[in-house]
This record gives structure tokens, sequence and C-alpha cells, in this order.
């Protein structure tokens, strides 16, 4: 038997102006019918490369520079432009990461679907309708004869990704090249649509290539994988065998940084080295590690010695808070609800705490962060700090001291840091603006000191931070909330913008500075096995309302809440590894 | 539907309110209204009795509720320098306006559209590259430029087409049009390409680059990877995207169109609104520049209107959740 | 060294694209002759054609000195007043320069302020200054220049017209296109505002002013950067029209406007040089800066790429 697609030494490369850029290196692949083949790797590993090669729309400059490329037994570098074209979509087919983006808004969907039919058999409008219909039906639309004719955006988002799905079917193609087809849905809907591929290879055989970065997903639904790394095949084989029995030094690293849902780490035993090339041996006179550490220590002894009487206060107390946002401001005659993004919260920590809040999109997991560090007014309840009420942010003073001893790190490290701005300025801003140091060179000396600490070169300071990888930059954001000597950290998915390795390295950093400087953290998380790894306890939220409190072991071991439940069932997880076979 | 319109209307009804305001404040603020209508010998108490006949002593409120109401109901007053009566002036001149840019609108248009398209399609083509040279020229040269470039090549060497004013044209009730007579059609050539070059070039140009945008997204992307044909694909599934934002350019081109006018109607001589508002303004004919300011604005305000209900006819996302989306 | 500069250049993403667009160069080098010339116009010209006393009226009207009815004094010839047409360019260029450069610096300053407060406050400072501006877009801006101009005629004593039009003519056509100033800073701030490194100084207490002007207007100089060099240009022609149509500069500072509209006079009699040179300038000099603006959006829209 001939496989679907048959691979073998395919190149791909980019010129660019520095040279030319080989972003797959002879790479083999097979997929067979029926069959959901992974492709996994972090960024930068070119897997997204692979399937634009095999569907022929490589974004130029790209180009194949060799290898052989066979659909059953269709030489696909053989086709001239005219017949490749003919093959989208009768042949092969593609589900893009995006449904909000990937269909026309101009057009209903039952435009979409009978083109894409009509453009690849013999049918008249209404057969190509009753089929389109069908299909729907086949991919979960509840209502299909009513709903095609409706416009894109009249469909939730998990509903759109159906849609889509539809018309990668429409044409019966024999394999489908599905490019992180759920990361932009919520966990619940994810599952469905994963359960969907699934079904779908099983009665069509269809072959499905299901490109992705996270591993769970791989482990729940794939039936062989392929780890890639650089444009380099890693491993491949059997998912149970490759995911669980990692033959290949990075596959096991890889996994050794997949954060678990069912186990908690100490620290992840991090073997993926950094990116960080830069071995300069440049340096601030006096900097060192030990001297931030001093210096972070000696201030928060200060703190403790201030605080003697408030020992068992608990550091944040969150009483009945309330947040509800107007569309349109209330006005004299018309009494606007708002929505309510939170409301009634009620929880507090104890110094030194980690509290992990989880919760899906919509949870109001931001809005709690927000509240606290004062972007975001309250409506209703207060917010506790230190045994002190902590003013709502409009009301709180530029100088008012929580603004110091609260620090946040941000999710996306590449919008965190102001690009125009060098590391030593950034990182000299709260130095400045809280007044800790006087004097160019002390400040010098510490931000140096500090970037040590968080293992950064201290080169660094001289850099922009578009010269520095996710990882590097919150690195640095890590450096800038810890410079302002905070007590609190609250951290909104710290780790979600990065690859596994690099968030293993983050969570590793986080969780010495939390030990280190007996540092009080709000951790916030969409990722349940992240929370696992972090937390002492953890908060549930679902559509701004508290469902569960719980300490971490006993909430991971038995939820209370059905929704907690729920949300750890749905969860991708890689427990299947763990089962014996 | 009705709401959507009602908002709209009120919100024009505002716009009209605040130009008004400025040409209230600009007719009776600016420069005397009374110095202007009498001579140097007119005595201060006749003045003063003039003052009091035309109002001008009212509190301000009052002459501004006058002035609105006389504008509704036609009554625009007297120009300072001719003693004409605004309105019949402008009735006179506005028909030459409207043709010239009625026929400059659609040579921008049909020309601009598919030759946008065209080299948004066809990136590197000769032809396309040679359409955007042109174009660069196109929003270089200054209008009045090519209009005295046009005279000279066809007017002075060449001799085939009139050079200025509007030739014979024919009166059907107050309306004398152009376009009837083969003199007063080739009198409108010059001059209606002189305004339509500039306006095509950015038609072109918008249409090019709303296309190349269109194209780079998802769901074209999408129906590439499912084998849509390129035609279909181009000016089926692209060309109705790239047309939403392109229509509410056409409305403000039209703006463009009455405001080159001016320059355009002063290179040809052309008797428009647009010679007649340039003279208010070289000889400080403040009542005519207050008119001519309400009029203008209330033709943007009715485009306006039409391109949101033509809005409405393409987009589904704003003729739907205006109906409350159904999600 | 020169692997150095290599280096240094491949790593800026503007130089490199610059040094590779044969285009973008050409209309930088045109414009920096062009620009450069009518700065050193003082030094260069022969004669100071603002000054009455330089010219004679029995030199009006020479063609081009290479012509047979040319005079080897005046290169391009002269106008109808006698003075020599390439000086008058020079100076024309210089004063059209003077009132672009002034007026869309005036429109910058304006519309960037008003852009980022109405972006960053959003409410009701945004809900008005951006009617005004929505009223405005609505005219274009050469029907705001000419209003401008013509409501500050009114005001304005007839004899101070001459001294105060430069003043005038900056004010128009600043008004006139401080709009899209004002709409590219508030879109961009809008997108900025929500950035987490905004959110990081509000956090830390930061005041509003200072987030504006050193934390997002560096970040937001791009786009700006492409409104100020392509609305020069609007702003060069605009200055040309109103002084064609006889409303701008006063005639006995002539500005190329000015030089064209009393060349069309001379066009049917004969003489085409008073408008073709003239034209020519002005022409070559909107060119080279429309080039650099395209250069400069395409350069710094990374969608395009």
């Amino acid at each position: 038997m001939t496989a679907l697609l048959t691979i073998r030494d395919l190149s791909v490369r980019f010129p660019t102006r520095f040279g030319e850029f080989t972003a797959i290196e002879s790479l083999d692949l097979t997929v067979n019918a029926g069959e959901l083949h992974g492709l996994v790797g972090e960024s930068g590993a070119g897997k997204s490369t692979i399937g634009a090669a095999v569907i022929g729309l490589l974004q130029y400059p790209g180009y194949i520079a060799s290898g052989e490329l066979y659909l059953q037994d269709t030489n696909l570098r053989e086709l001239d432009d005219t017949d490749f074209h003919a093959l989208r979509g009768s042949r092969i087919s593609m589900i893009f990461q995006d449904p909000q983006t990937s269909l026309n808004p101009l057009m209903t969907i039952a435009d979409q679907l009978i083109g894409t039919i009509t453009q690849h058999s013999n049918v008249s409008d209404s057969e190509a309708r009753q089929r389109a219909i069908d299909l729907l039906n086949e991919t979960g639309i509840i209502d299909a004869e009513t709903r095609i004719d409706d416009y894109p955006h009249q469909f939730s988002g998990g509903m759109r990704q159906r849609v889509v799905i539809a018309l990668a079917l429409c044409t019966d193609p024999e394999l489908i090249i599905a490019d992180e087809p759920t990361t932009a849905l919520d966990v619940s809907v994810q599952k469905q649509i994963l359960a969907l591929l699934r079904e779908l290879a099983q009665t069509r055989q269809v072959g499905f290539i299901l490109i992705t970065h996270d591993i769970g997903v791989i482990a729940e639904i794939t039936d062989r994988v392929t780890v890639l790394r650089h444009g380099r095949v890693m491993e491949t084989g059997d998912t149970l065998s490759v995911l669980g029995n990692p033959q290949n030094e990075y596959t096991q690293a890889l996994m050794a940084a997949v954060p678990r849902l069912h186990t908690r780490l100490e620290r992840f035993v991090n073997i993926v080295t950094d990116d960080d090339d830069d071995s300069s041996s440049w340096s601030v006179e006096g900097a060192s590690s030990d001297y931030a550490a001093n210096w972070l220590n000696r201030d928060i002894t200060d703190n403790k010695r201030s605080n003697t009487s408030t020992a068992d206060t608990p550091v944040l107390s969150v009483n009945d808070l309330t947040v509800r946002f107007y569309k349109n401001r209330p006005g004299w005659f018309k009494r606007d609800p708002g929505f309510k993004a939170l409301s009634d919260i009620n929880f507090s920590m104890q110094r030194g705490e980690v509290l992990g809040i989880v919760g899906e999109s919509g949870s109001g997991k931001s809005t709690l962060a927000k509240a606290i560090v004062g972007l975001v007014d309250p409506s209703s309840g207060s917010i506790h700090f230190n045994g002190e009420p902590l003013p709502p942010g409009s009301k709180r003073s530029r100088h008012h001291a929580a603004r110091r001893e609260i620090q946040m790190i941000f999710q996306d490290p590449f919008s965190s840091l102001n690009n125009r701005h060098t590391v030593e300025h950034i990182l000299s801003e709260p130095v400045r603006f809280y007044q800790l140091a006087s004097g160019s060179a002390n400040i010098k000396k510490l931000i140096a000191s500090i970037l040590e600490l968080v293992e950064m070169s201290q080169t660094a300071l001289l850099k922009y931070p578009h010269q520095f990888s996710g990882g590097q930059r919150q690195r640095i954001a890590v450096a800038r909330a810890l410079i302002a000597r905070p007590s609190f950290l609250v951290c909104d998915e710290p780790t979600s913008a990065l690859d596994v390795s690099i968030q293993a390295q983050i969570l590793n950093l986080l969780k010495d500075l939390q030990q280190t400087f007996d540092l009080s953290i709000l951790f916030i998380s969409h990722n349940l096995a992240v929370v696992r790894q972090m937390a002492n306890s953890v908060v549930v939220l679902k559509e701004g309302e508290l469902v569960e409190t719980a300490e971490t072991e006993a909430f991971f071991k038995a939820p209370k809440a059905t929704y907690s439940q729920q949300l750890l069932a749905e969860t991708p997880s890689l427990d299947v590894l763990d089962r014996p076979t | 539907m009705l709401r959507f319109i009602s908002r709209r209307l009120l919100q024009s009804v505002f716009v009209m309110l605040a130009v008004s305001l400025l040409a209230f404040v600009l007719f009776r603020f600016v420069g005397d209204p009374i110095a202007q209508m009498v001579g140097q010998e007119t005595s201060i108490e006749d003045q003063e009795r003039l003052r009091d006949s035309m109002g001008l002593n009212d509190p301000v409120i009052t002459q501004y509720t006058r002035f609105v109401t006389n504008l509704v109901t036609g009554e625009f007053g007297y120009s300072y320098r001719t003693r004409q009566p605004i309105g019949e002036m402008i009735l006179d001149r506005m028909p030459a306006t409207l043709e010239l840019g009625a026929v400059s609108l659609l040579i921008s248009l049909i020309v601009g559209i598919p030759a946008g398209i065209y080299t948004a399609l066809r990136r590197d083509g000769f032809i396309a590259n040679s359409l955007l040279i042109v174009t660069l020229i196109g929003v270089s040269v200054p209008t009045f430029v090519i209009g005295i470039f046009l005279i000279y090549v066809f007017g002075v060497q060449l001799g085939w087409l009139p050079t200025f004013g509007r030739g014979d044209v024919v009166a059907l009730g107050w309306w004398k049009t152009g376009f009837l007579t083969l003199d007063s059609l080739r009198s409108l050539l010059l001059p209606a390409l002189t305004l339509g070059i500039y306006q095509l070039t950015l038609t072109m140009r918008l249409v090019r680059s709303e296309m190349q945008e269109v194209l780079k997204t998802d769901y074209i992307k999408f129906a590439t990877a499912r084998g849509i044909n390129k035609r279909t694909l181009h000016f089926n599934h692209a060309l109705r995207n790239t047309l939403v934002p392109v229509v509410t350019i056409i409305g403000l081109q039209f703006g463009g169109i009455i405001a080159f006018s001016i320059v355009t109607e002063s290179v040809y001589q052309w008797p428009g609104m647009g010679l007649l508002f340039l003279d208010s303004i070289r000889y400080v004919d403040i009542p005519v520049m207050s008119v001519y300011l309400v009029l203008i604005a209330l033709m943007f305000v009715i485009i306006n209107l039409i391109v949101d209900l033509l809005y409405f006819v393409i987009d589904p996302r704003v003729r739907l959740s205006s109906r409350g989306g159904s999600h | 060294m020169v692997t150095a500069l290599k280096r240094y250049v491949l790593e800026r993403e503007l130089l490199y694209l610059f040094l590779n667009s044969k285009v973008a160069i050409i209309a930088a080098i045109i414009a920096t002759l062009t620009i450069g010339s009518a700065l050193l116009a003082p030094w260069i010209a022969s004669t100071d054609p603002y000054d009455l006393k330089s010219f004679d009226l029995l030199d009006s009207l020479y063609a081009p000195a290479w012509t047979d009815e040319g005079d080897e004094r005046f290169l391009l010839g002269t106008d109808d007043q006698g003075r020599d047409l390439l000086s008058a360019i020079l100076y024309g260029t210089r004063l059209s320069l003077l009132v672009g450069v002034l007026s869309i610096t005036f429109a910058g300053l304006l519309g960037v302020t008003t852009g980022l407060l109405a972006g960053y406050y959003g409410g009701w400072l945004d809900t008005i200054i951006m009617r005004i501006a929505d009223v405005q877009l609505s005219l274009p801006a050469i029907l705001t220049a000419l209003l401008i101009d013509g409501i500050a005629r009114g005001i304005l004593p007839r004899e101070s017209h001459d001294n105060l039009m430069i003043v005038v003519l900056t004010v128009a056509i600043g008004l006139s296109l401080w709009v899209n100033f004002a709409r590219t800073a508030r879109a961009s701030t809008l997108v900025e505002r929500n950035r987490e490194y905004v959110q990081a100084a509000v956090i830390m207490g930061m005041h509003p002013i200072r987030i504006m002007f050193t934390q997002i207007l560096p970040n937001i100089m791009g786009p700006i950067m492409v409104i100020l060099t392509v609305d020069l240009a609007v702003a060069i022609l605009l200055e040309a029209t109103l002084s064609f149509l006889g409303v701008g500069v006063p005639p006995n500072q002539p500005s190329l406007g000015t030089l064209i509209r009393t060349g069309t006079e001379y066009l049917f009699s004969g003489e085409w040089w008073i408008v073709l040179f003239p034209s020519l300038m002005l022409i070559i000099l909107i060119i080279a800066v429309n080039v650099l603006g395209d250069f400069l959006r395409d350069a710094l829209n990374p969608r395009l790429r």
C-alpha cells in the first residue's frame, strides 16, 4: 500500500537580506489515509512551512530547494500552476488557525460552500446546496437548513471553525492540513473540534496533518507524530511511544519541560539551551546578582520590621468585589446595568503564598488583576492590601505606596516593553520614579546586577527590546518588576506567549525569586497544568463568578464544583502517556 | 433600518446646524455688513436706521434664528458686490458645476477602478508599473498645471478644443445643460479631463491598496487553498470586500471634485459655483461665501447619507447588527 | 570596517530598504538639490526678485538664453516685470517650501497633540475632537484653506494683507491639514494605549501627559512621519494652488504658484517659459516628496511587504 502523502528529503529555503535561510532541511514524512499525523515543535521549527509546501502555497520568496512530494502517485513537484491549483480543494485542503478571519465576511456560508463544491464537481446549485447542508449537519451545525444562509459574523468562534471544517471537507479531499486549528478556541470548544477531526479521519478515511505547538493536543488525538526543531525532524513515529518514551535528546528535553496536570515538579529539568549567544565579557564594575539580591532583601527586611504588628493579616483580601463595564455611560434617564465582568468575588492571600487564578476566556481573571493594580475601578466591594484598604485605580494617588509594592508581569513580552527605549532606560524608570537609588553610576550598577539576577548578560542594558527573543524579553520584564522592590507580584498569563521550553525556564525563575524574596504572587493562567506547578491554592472563575477556592493539591485530586471537574476533564493532557498500556 | 436612518439624519441636522452657525458668525461678524452696503457719504444716523431695520441690533440668538429660517426658506440675501439675490446667482451657476463634476467623477471611476484592480493583481508587469508611474505624476502635478498644459496643447497649439466657457448651452427650465450640443460637449471635455485626472489617480491608488490588503487576508488564502478559480477569487471574493471602503471614498471624492472644480473653473473660466466662490473670496463678498459654505455642506451631508445607505446594502455586518444581532 | 558598515545597514530596516530602492535614493537626491538650492537662493541667484531696484521693466519677457530672442544674462528668460526667471524660481521655491514646512509643522503639532489626547483619554474629549475632525474632513483641504483665507481677508485690514499673507497662508493650510495628523495619532494611540508597556507606566503612577509624550509618542512616530512627508507635498501643492488662484502670497513676493499665474496670461501670446519652468520646478519638488512619502509608507507598513 502506498502512503497517502510521501515527502522525501524536502528542503525549503527563504532568501533574506542576511543570506539564505533554510526553513526545512532534508525532511522525510509519510501520512496514511485515515491517519491523524501530528507535527509538533516550538516556534521556528518550520511546522507551518511544511503544510504550505505540501499545498503549494509557500509564502514568497520561499521555495522548495530539493526533495520529492508525492500525493498517492502524483508527483506534486511536476505539476504546473494550473494543475496544482485544480488539485487544491479537490485532493488537498486546509484549515487555518483563526476562524474569525478565515471566512469571507461579505458572503453567506451558502455562497462559500456552494461556490467551492461547484468549482470541483459538475453538480447543480441545488444539489450542491443539499450537499452543503449535509456537511454542516455532519460537522455539528444545528439547524443547518436555515443557518446556511447566515453570514460568518452570525456564528460563534467554535461554530465558525465547524463551518471552516465543512468548507475544507466539501470537496472530499484526501488530505487536510490543519494549521493550529484549535489554538484560538477555548478548551471546551477545542475538545469538541478535536473529537470532530478524529471522527472525520475515521469515517471518511481522510489523512490529516495536524500542526500544533500544543503537545497535549498531539497526545490526545494523533496516531503518529513528528517532532521538529529548526526545520529538522528530531523524532517520528507512533504518538504514544514517541512522547511516552522519547529517544531523541531534544524530545526528551521538550517532554520534561511540559507541565503535567497530574504531577507537581519542584523545578523543571532544563536541557534545552536558551538562545542567548551573547558571550561578551563587558560588565559594569561591581555589578553582580549577589549585589542585587542583597539590595532586594534589605528592603524586604525593612518591610517586615515595619509590618510586624500585621504579620498575621492577609497580604491581600478581596471582599465582594464587583466590576461592571458599561457600553454607554449610564445617563440621567437610562439605567444601564452594564456588563458584569466580576461579581461578588471574595478571597484572601497570605504573605508568601502563590495563588493561582484559573478560568476560560471571559471569566474575568484579567479584570481581577486590573482591579488590583488599579487599571480598572471596582463598581462595588473592596480590596485590602496589608490590611489597609486599597483605593480604586482612579482615586489611588500616583505616589501611593502600593504602586511600588504591587508589581505586574504581563502576558506578552513583545508588548510589555517599550520598543523605543533601551533596556537600561526601561529598568531605570522604576528606580528613578520610586526614588530607590540615586546617582547614575549607582543606578547603572543596580540595573546590571538585576539583569544578572534574572540570568541575563549585562550587555543587555545597552540594547533595545527588539534585539531579544520572547523568553529574554520576559526576563527583562521580570527584572523591571523586581527592581521596584515589590512584595507582591501580579502575573497575568506570564508564559502563555512563550514556547514550552522557555516557559519552563521562566517558571523556574519565578519560583526561585518567590522563594528567595518571600514574594506573594497572584498567578493568573488559563493553563491548569502550569498553575499546578506554581500555586499553593487555586481560585476558579467562570463568567465573572467565583466557582471554587481550594488548596492546589486537593483541587487537582478532587475538584468539588462541577465546572472545575469539567474544566479538568477537557484540558488536553499527557495522561495517556502515563497510563499503563 | 429605520432607526439607523433616523440616527444618521439627526447627525446630519446637527452638522448642518454647526455649519450654519459658522456661516452666521462669518456673515455677521466678519467685516461690518453695513459698511459694505453703504457708501462713505451715508450719515451715521442713516446707517443706524439701516442697522435697525435689518435687525442687526436684535439679540444674537434672534438674528441666528432668522438667519437659519431664511436659509431654510430659500431667502439667501444679496451679494455685496453685484447686489443680486444670491439664490439666483447660485441657481444660475449650479448646473455648470454639477455637470462638470458628474462627468469627471464618471471618468475617474470608469478608468480608476479597473486600473486599480489591474495593478493590484499584476504587481510587477510592465503595464502595471507604467500605470503606477502615471498615478505618481497624477497626484504630484497640480490640477491647474494639468489644465494649463491641456489648454496649451489642445487649445493653443492644435486648436482642436475650446479653452474657456461652456459653449452653447440649452436651457431646460432654469437648468442650463451642456450635454445637448456638440459645442458645449466639446467645451466640457478639457475641464472634465483636468478635474478627472487627479480623482482618477486617487481612485486607482485606493482600489489598488485595498485590493492588495484583501488579497493578503486569511479568507482569500483559505479560498485559494480550496482551489477556487482565480477569476472567481479575484472578482467575486476579493472585489466585493475591496469595494466596501471604496464606496466611502467615492463619497469623499465627490467632495474633492467640488473643491477642485474651483481651480478648474478658474483655469477654464467655467461659469460655475466655484468661480463665484473664488470671486467672493477675492472681493470679500461675505454673504456669498457663507451661503456657498452652507450649500456645499448640505451637498456633503446628502452624499454621506447616500454612502451610509450604500454601506447598508453592501455590508451584511452593518445591515444585520442594526437589526439587532442574532448570535 | 566595510563588514561592520554592512552589518550596520543590514540591521537597520529603513536604511537597508532605502539603500535598496533606486527610486527613493534618486528622489532623495532631487529633493536635497531642490531644497538646498532654494535655501541658498540669496547666494546662488544672480538678482533679488523681491528688490524692485534689482530689475528693470525694459528687460521684460526675454526668452531663455539658448533661444534666438534670449539674453545671456537671463538663463531661463525673464517675466513680465523684467525679473530674472531663474532667480524668481529659486526665491519662489524657497517661499513655497517655507510656507509648506511652517504649515505642516503647525498642522503636525496641533494634530498630534489633539490626537494623543483624544486617543489616550477617550470619552467626551475624544468625541468632541473627532466630531470636529469629521466635519472638517468632509470639506476637502483646499476648500478649508480657501475659506480660512477668505475669512482672514475679511477680518484683517486691507493694508496689512500683504505683510500678513504668509502667516495667513500658514494658518489656513495648517488648519486644513491637522485632521490627518489627529486621526493617525489617535488611531495609533488607541492601539498603543492598550499595549502592556503603557499599562505598566499607568500602574507605576506616571503622569498621563508624561506617558503620552515619553512612552506613546516615540512609538507612533512611524505613521506620523509618513503623514508628515505625504502632507508636505499636499501643503506645497495647496500653497501653489492658492497663489495661482490669486489669494495666496502677495504678487511682490512671487512664489511658484504666482509665477505660473502670471505666466498663463502670456501663454497665448507665445511666452511659454514663464509657465513652463516654475511648473517643472513645482512638479519635480512634489514628485520627489511624494516618492519619499510612498517609500516611507511602504517601508513602515509591515503588511504590504
